[in-house]
């Protein structure tokens, strides 16, 4: 079952993001009615006490108990509101025990996930419903900050050190994930979802790994990888400029390399560049920021047609 | 305010200029500018700098609104965009709100609100004032070399690492942060020092108190920056391991550095607004700020706590849940405060003679949008509710509301109404009321539609975005354009005004308050004979019918 609660927040994905959205609500309608009170005094002054001629400004006395009143009354509702927001905010910050633990690891521009397994995947996860699931999050370079919004969830990702968050999703069906903190060029395409299935599905895919769609053929499959892996946010495709070679009539290119060498991009070649990118960079990139995927050779193979089609 | 003369006597000798004479006239050519030591004509080409200032980083912002106006490429890349909201944040933050109101019309107005004859140390007063010309090159140097794309928090181990121009810039904010400190050590003295016989604690007037607050923390406060600015600036050259992991540092220290001072400077920039309020408020109901003292008091709280909450901006950045706790708590004291003004103002409203001129209209969408910049920080302290919109679009209006809503209100209303003070010309009225709304609609449509997405998850700093964010995008845009049109259309009021605006007559106002009581505008020694204050600035009903009349 989905919620929508109403127009300003996203769908409730997890179960604890009901609680957040009372909060916020409460804290909405707080504001609403606390501006309506102020902006309708100020509105009814400004008309009911206008300058006119012959009629002055009541002079201003000492009113000490309404001065301590209007001091004193907000203390106790933002205790009440500080109260709340950290019992909800502990909740959250907690794991459960038992929690399926995935490692993410950021880097410019991608997020790379691990299970418990080994099994490692990028851009996008796969949990299942119900279960609480706590994302162990670092980074490789810079800061990242991992965020589900469906599950009203946020944490930094710092290099040199570890954080973590988790939720448990009720909901069947993709959770968009954002990077939050500011990372360079491509921070807006450091997308990822997280694919919330059930149980059977899930243990079939730790089983499996991943693979073609039903009658996906490698092609079809491969450019679904581009995107995947986030490749698009460092390669063009239409040969535009970007963080790293553009694709459009890669395949077959003669390229020159920082170490003087040259070659032609061919399967060995790409297959190199993904497995080990600073082994041959081409020259007018002079560094690179890639970092090393592991993925399948059924993957490669098919990043490889869809590059021959470019 | 007893006996304030304003004709002036006769001419003194040739060639010394006459302290009794308009101080626009008493000497003459570039040189007598460049090198005066008069606080008000260096409060007047500090105010021509952060207007340019002002302009230059309101064009990075309609850019970065273009930019956004459709998905993917509109009309640059995504590292030009990055470059834009990096000088958009600097140029408005480091050369524009900081300095506005304290540097350019509190200069002006401060040392003539305390009867003074100028500020404490009028040398200094220029040298502040060419430091921050001196680190405004630096940043223009930077912007020229490519410029920077760190954002203006200047977070490491990005700004570390990123190839762009970061060092100038960074020496750029350290050097205006001596401008700043300066400043601040200039007013404190002149306030304690410079008061005029009979100008008590109890009848300074309420911006005078707010400069004063804001003076202490910018004392306080910029000598961290400039340390964390060096240290990254030595990180970045000789390698230095503070901030870097690689390096055996703490990027998360950095923000802590970082925010140690930019937190409090927040309250550089909106105190001085909120102490504009006062004066307009004050002057356009014909009446006393309802709780002077705790008013004023509210003032130095903000300072105070100011200094406490800086852990607020990193309640997602992995500091321990205790911390957390301890600066959201913190966090929340700073409504007290907000709250006793608000309801001061508006009870200041309440049984006044309310006039609607042009600079009543800003201080009434000041108490309107600083409401709601307030509020929004309720969100934002509520921890659980942070977590869901810390670094989202929602952040972003919160503080526009404060900064422009806040800030930016209080400096134009400020402008607006102690123009014919300062120049001796009145503007047209309607052209300013008329800029008024489109300023005051534009920005509520750019800001409210900022709000809503970011609740619904944008996060900030994305050059591009899901298709599900882009009618939210295209109404802010749009609203960028109101806003523009209103500032444009100010501008072209306050030209016109120069060239060919009507003479102003002594108080235009028919404000009780003691800088309306010297001429306009104010000789060079800003009062005829040293004024005995008999009386506080709102005490209307001490006023004589000749110190308010308007003509």
């Amino acid at each position: 079952m989905t919620i929508e609660p109403n127009y300003q927040l996203p769908q409730q994905l997890s179960t604890g993001a009901a609680e957040v959205d009372d909060l916020y609500m409460f804290v909405y309608w707080f504001s609403v009615i606390f501006t309506a009170i102020i902006v309708g005094v100020m509105l009814y002054s400004i008309v009911k006490f206008r300058r006119r001629p012959g009629v002055k400004a009541a002079p201003v006395g000492h009113n000490l108990k309404l001065e301590v009143a209007w001091t004193v009354i907000p203390l106790f509702f933002i205790v009440f509101l500080f109260h709340y927001g950290f019992k909800v905010y502990v909740h959250n910050a907690v794991a459960q025990e038992g929690a399926l633990e995935i490692r993410v690891r950021a880097q410019k521009w991608r997020w790379e996930f691990e299970y418990p397994t080994g099994m490692r995947v990028n851009s996008e996860v796969k949990i299942p419903v119900n279960k609480p699931v706590k994302f162990v999050i670092s980074s490789e370079d810079v800061l990242h900050s991992f965020f589900v919004p469906g599950a009203r969830a946020k944490k930094d990702a710092v290099p040199g050190m570890y954080s973590n968050v988790w939720f448990t999703p009720n909901t069947k069906g993709p959770m968009q994930v954002f990077c939050a903190e500011y990372c360079g060029t491509s921070h807006s395409g450091m997308l990822a979802t997280i694919n919330v299935v059930d149980d059977a599905e899930f243990q079939k895919f730790l089983k499996e790994g991943e693979g073609p769609e039903p009658g996906e053929d490698p092609v079809a499959w491969g450019k679904r990888l581009y995107t995947k892996n986030a490749c698009n946010t460092c390669h063009s495709i239409d040969g535009s400029k970007s963080p790293g070679p553009t694709w459009k009539g890669i395949w077959g290119r003669p390229e020159s390399f920082v170490d003087g060498s040259t070659g032609k991009v061919d399967e060995n070649y790409v297959r190199e560049s993904i497995l080990k990118p600073q082994a041959k960079i081409v020259s007018t990139f002079v560094t690179t920021q890639m970092p090393p995927y592991t993925i399948s050779d059924k993957q490669i193979d098919a990043i490889i047609a869809y590059m021959k089609t470019l | 305010m007893g006996a304030v003369s304003t004709t002036a006597p006769a001419r003194s000798h040739e060639g010394t200029p006459d302290p009794n004479e308009n101080y626009l006239k008493a000497t003459r050519g570039i040189a007598s500018w460049l090198f005066t030591l008069d606080h008000k004509r260096i409060g007047i080409m500090y105010l021509v700098l952060v207007l340019i200032a002002f302009g230059l980083g309101g064009t990075f912002a309609l850019l970065v609104r273009l930019e956004l106006f459709t998905r993917g490429k509109t009309l640059m890349d995504a590292d030009m965009y990055n470059r834009m909201f990096t000088l958009h944040g600097v140029v408005m933050v480091f050369l524009f709100i900081i300095p506005s109101i304290p540097a350019a019309l509190g200069n002006f107005i401060l040392p003539i609100q305390l009867g003074a004859k100028d500020v404490a140390f009028p040398r200094l007063n220029l040298m502040s004032l060419y430091i921050y010309a001196f680190g405004a090159c630096f940043a223009v140097y930077s912007m020229v070399d490519g410029a920077v794309d760190t954002g203006w928090t200047f977070y490491t181990p990005y700004s570390t690492s990123t190839n762009s121009a970061v060092i100038p810039m960074v020496l750029g904010a350290f050097i205006m942060g001596f401008s700043s400190i300066l400043t601040g050590v200039n007013f404190l003295v002149t306030v304690h020092k410079l008061r005029a016989p009979g100008q008590t604690w109890t009848r300074l007037s309420l911006f005078t108190w707010a400069l004063y607050a804001t003076s202490i923390i910018q004392v306080l406060a910029t000598p961290v920056l400039a340390i964390t600015l060096l240290l990254l600036t030595m990180e970045r050259f000789l390698g230095l391991g503070i901030f870097d992991p690689k390096l055996g540092g703490d990027p998360v220290l950095f923000q802590h550095f970082f925010w140690f001072y930019s937190h409090p400077a927040v309250y550089i920039m909106i105190v001085p607004g909120m102490g504009i309020v006062n004066e307009l408020l004050s002057t356009f109901s014909r009446r006393a700020i309802v709780g002077y003292m705790f008013v004023a008091m509210s003032s130095l709280g903000l300072a105070l706590l100011g200094f406490l909450v800086w852990g607020h901006h990193l309640f997602v950045s992995g500091m321990s849940e205790y911390a957390t706790m301890v600066f959201s708590a913190l966090t929340f004291l700073v409504a007290i405060p907000s709250g006793v003004k608000v309801f001061n103002w508006v009870a200041t409203l309440w049984k006044g003679s309310i006039r609607l001129d042009s600079p009543m209209l800003y201080a009434l969408s000041f108490i309107f949008l600083f409401t709601i910049g307030g509020l929004t920080g309720l969100f934002l302290g509520v921890l659980a509710i942070d977590v869901h919109l810390h670094d989202t679009y929602f952040v972003v209006a919160h503080f526009h509301y404060v900064m422009v809503g806040g800030t930016v209100m209080g400096f134009v209303g400020g402008l607006h109404y102690w123009w014919p003070k300062i120049t001796g010309k009145l503007y047209n009225e309607k052209m300013a009321k008329f800029a008024w709304f489109f300023v005051f609609i534009g920005f509520n449509v750019t800001f409210i539609a900022q709000f809503i997405m970011g609740s619904r998850g944008m996060p900030r700093r994305y050059y591009d975005y899901l298709p599900e964010y882009e009618s939210f995008h295209r109404i802010s845009t749009m609203g960028s354009w109101l806003l523009a049109f209103g500032f444009l259309t100010m501008a072209l009021m306050f030209v016109q005004s120069l060239r060919n605006g009507k003479k102003s007559s002594r108080n235009p106002w028919g404000s009780a308050a003691l800088e309306w009581q010297t001429a306009t505008p104010p000789p060079l020694a800003n009062f005829v004979k040293v004024p005995t204050i008999t009386r506080g600035p709102y005490d209307y009903h001490l006023a004589t019918e000749e110190e308010l009349s308007e003509t």
